[in-house]
């Protein structure tokens, strides 16, 4: 039987240094998570914030038994950014994996991993991809379920499905965050730095719809695939990426372990996750084929 | 050289008026969900592509093929006999974005052009020369978020020829990459090849406002003396924060770059592309028109203020009456 992995994704968000550094010392130290993937996913201006505390970070992760990935930028737009990534793919201290086409060229012809950024909706693309050396690919998270469970039963390579966590749904190469404070990309003084979760972007009736975080746009509901795990299990996927969130990610993770191993139902478990990540209603519409905002009860 | 213009095919009769108005390249799709434009009542049957390159070739002109969403799991044959077709029929390239496609197409048609669809999202050198040497690909169509300084270094290291959005309507977000449709309508662009598809577009008259939904969300609003637009995600109206309702991620307006046709050429474009499979005929010609009469005026070396006529003709036709120069000029992101 294969054992399943919980993997929490890199912060999409733009976090003062030492809460980083503090949340992934807390995940060290007290979460259940086997991988976790660290860099900046984003946007490049960010950083360099982190970059001084990012190998006491990969140190203590390691040191408390978790594999850790470096994940690349989503959109490399820049040459800057570019050099940027051909020295992430140099780094040999964990798997590289490629969110964006530039950096699947640094990495080809040696093992790395498959962001969710990349697009595979078909067993050729990922056939391709295993022959340029990708050895794991988490998906596109608007995938339906019954395109993740074809992908699956053809892989030769372990699959990975984002269960939590509000959904990445659009990169650019213009800021929002600046837009919105009516500043250009390069003037933006990290307006992002004030949400945590993403700024609220809500309709003209006042609907909660969407998340801005700079450059990249997010759902406002929060995926939440507990209910799907044991469907997606029986497809053959075994490893369950989690987004973070300003909540408590330590708690989240022991809940979706909790269902994983059969301790906890999906429904019970969904109601303790609810107040953990206030003011983000959940979202598995994509898996059943649905428009990805809405919650189809488990089941 | 002067630059091609590869103008929108909808249809077929979209085809005609735009080789009639002087296009040197049309493009278009199957009447499937195989490309990005998969509206109800546009594209081609394999009957209608075979007319079309027909009558195009006839001319002297090109017609390329569109096979631009990506191949869903365990339906990937539907996408190839696309590309089988477009060989058969005599396509002068196709375009496409699916690693899975253009494998595909390099193995089984070497000798077909394979351009590199927007949709692919490839928006550095090196992801450009990741697809140039994996699938050979004669050209890419570059996404709409370049500046003419990058698009100039991009020419000078990129071994391949680049075609460029001239007119039409933009996206913000990098394409190829964005489920913002998928999240109010449940069917992916990439998958099937619509964004809003109409099924999910519905217009309310509240309080003398006339709303435009898309699925369950209002994406903006029009008094009764503005113009009202079509409800895709990123060009509609919303609150951020605090802020009034604003376009918080791009006008709706209509990229017009026809002041920067000799600065496009010179930047070495080899081809100016024309948005607008989901336009009629006469929109076609007309827009088709008016940039050849640009193109060639600058390709003689005349000042293109001489032909007002024509730039005046463009801006009218821009979508809602608001034009931009895109990202072409600088400050855009």
């Amino acid at each position: 039987m294969t054992t399943d992995s919980l993997v929490l994704g890199p912060v999409l968000f733009h976090w003062p240094a030492e809460t980083l550094r503090d949340f992934y010392f807390r995940i060290a130290d007290e979460a259940d998570y086997d991988t976790v993937c660290l860099g900046e996913v984003v946007c490049s201006k960010r950083t360099s914030f982190f970059a001084e505390a990012l190998p006491q970070v990969i140190a203590r992760l390691v040191s408390a038994g978790k594999e850790v990935l470096l994940s690349s930028l989503a959109l490399v737009s820049d040459e800057r950014e570019l050099a940027a990534m051909r020295a992430l793919a140099a780094d040999t201290s964990g798997l590289v994996e490629a969110n964006d086409m530039a950096v699947l060229r640094e990495l080809r012809g040696r093992p790395h991993a498959i962001g969710p950024y990349v697009n595979i909706y078909n067993e050729d693309a990922l056939d391709f991809l295993i022959r340029q050396g990708a050895v794991r690919a988490c998906l596109n998270p608007e995938l339906p379920g019954t395109l993740i469970a074809d992908l699956a039963r053809l892989s030769s390579i372990p699959l990975e499905v984002m269960v939590f966590g509000r959904l990445p749904l659009a990169i650019s190469a213009r800021c929002f965050h600046a837009r919105a404070e009516d500043r250009t990309k390069d003037g933006c003084q990290f307006a992002c730095k004030a949400d945590s979760d993403g700024r609220e972007v809500r309709t003209i009736e006042e609907v909660p719809f969407l998340a801005m975080n700079g450059l990249q746009t997010l759902s406002h509901g929060c995926a939440n695939l507990l209910g799907e795990l044991a469907p997606l299990r029986a497809a053959g996927v075994h490893r369950f990426r989690l987004s973070p969130h300003s909540g408590d990610m330590v708690a989240t993770a022991t809940l979706f372990r909790d269902v994983l191993e059969g301790r906890s139902e999906p429904g019970a478990a969904t109601q303790r996750l609810a107040p953990l990540h206030p003011d983000m209603p959940f979202a598995n519409g994509f898996y059943h084929a649905a428009p990805g905002h809405q919650f189809l009860a488990p089941g | 050289m002067i630059p091609e213009i590869v103008a929108p095919g909808g249809t077929p009769a979209a085809l005609v008026a735009a080789i009639d108005a002087g296009a040197d390249t049309v493009y278009c799709g199957f009447r499937d969900a195989t490309n990005a434009r998969n509206y109800p009542g546009l594209n081609f049957t394999a009957t209608d592509l075979k007319e079309g390159i027909a009558y195009a070739h006839a001319r002297g002109r090109k017609v390329n093929v569109a096979i631009n969403t990506y191949a869903s799991a365990g339906n990937t044959r539907l996408w190839y006999n696309a590309v089988d077709t477009a060989a058969a029929l005599g396509a002068d390239a196709v375009i496409m974005a699916d690693i899975a496609l253009l494998d595909y197409t390099t193995r089984a048609h070497p000798n077909l052009r394979r351009h590199l669809s927007v949709q692919a999202g490839a928006a550095t050198v090196a992801s450009i020369e990741y697809y140039y040497e994996l699938f050979g690909i004669s050209r890419m169509i570059l996404p709409r978020m370049f500046t003419l300084d990058e698009i100039a270094e991009l020419k000078a290291r990129a071994p391949i020829e680049i075609e460029c959005f001239i007119f039409g309507s933009l996206s913000p977000m990098t394409e190829g990459r964005c489920s913002l449709s998928a999240y109010a309508t449940g069917r992916s662009p990439n998958l099937c090849g619509v964004c809003s598809p109409a099924e999910f577009v519905r217009y309310d008259t509240v309080d003398g406002e006339l709303i435009c939904r898309l699925g369950d969300f209002a994406i903006n609003a029009f008094g009764a003396d503005e113009a009202a637009g079509y409800p895709t995600v990123c060009k509609g109206r919303y609150s951020a924060g605090e802020a009034d309702p604003a376009y918080v991620f791009e006008e709706p307006e209509c990229l017009n770059a026809a002041e920067y046709i000799g600065a496009l050429r010179r930047a070495g474009i080899c081809a100016f592309k024309i948005e607008g499979r989901q336009r009629g005929r006469f929109y076609v010609a007309e827009v088709v028109a008016a940039f050849r009469e640009l193109i060639d005026a600058e390709a003689r070396g005349e000042a293109l203020a001489q032909h007002a006529g024509a730039l005046e003709r463009l801006r009218r036709l821009a979508e809602g009456g608001e034009e931009t120069r895109g990202a072409y000029r600088k400050g855009w992101r």
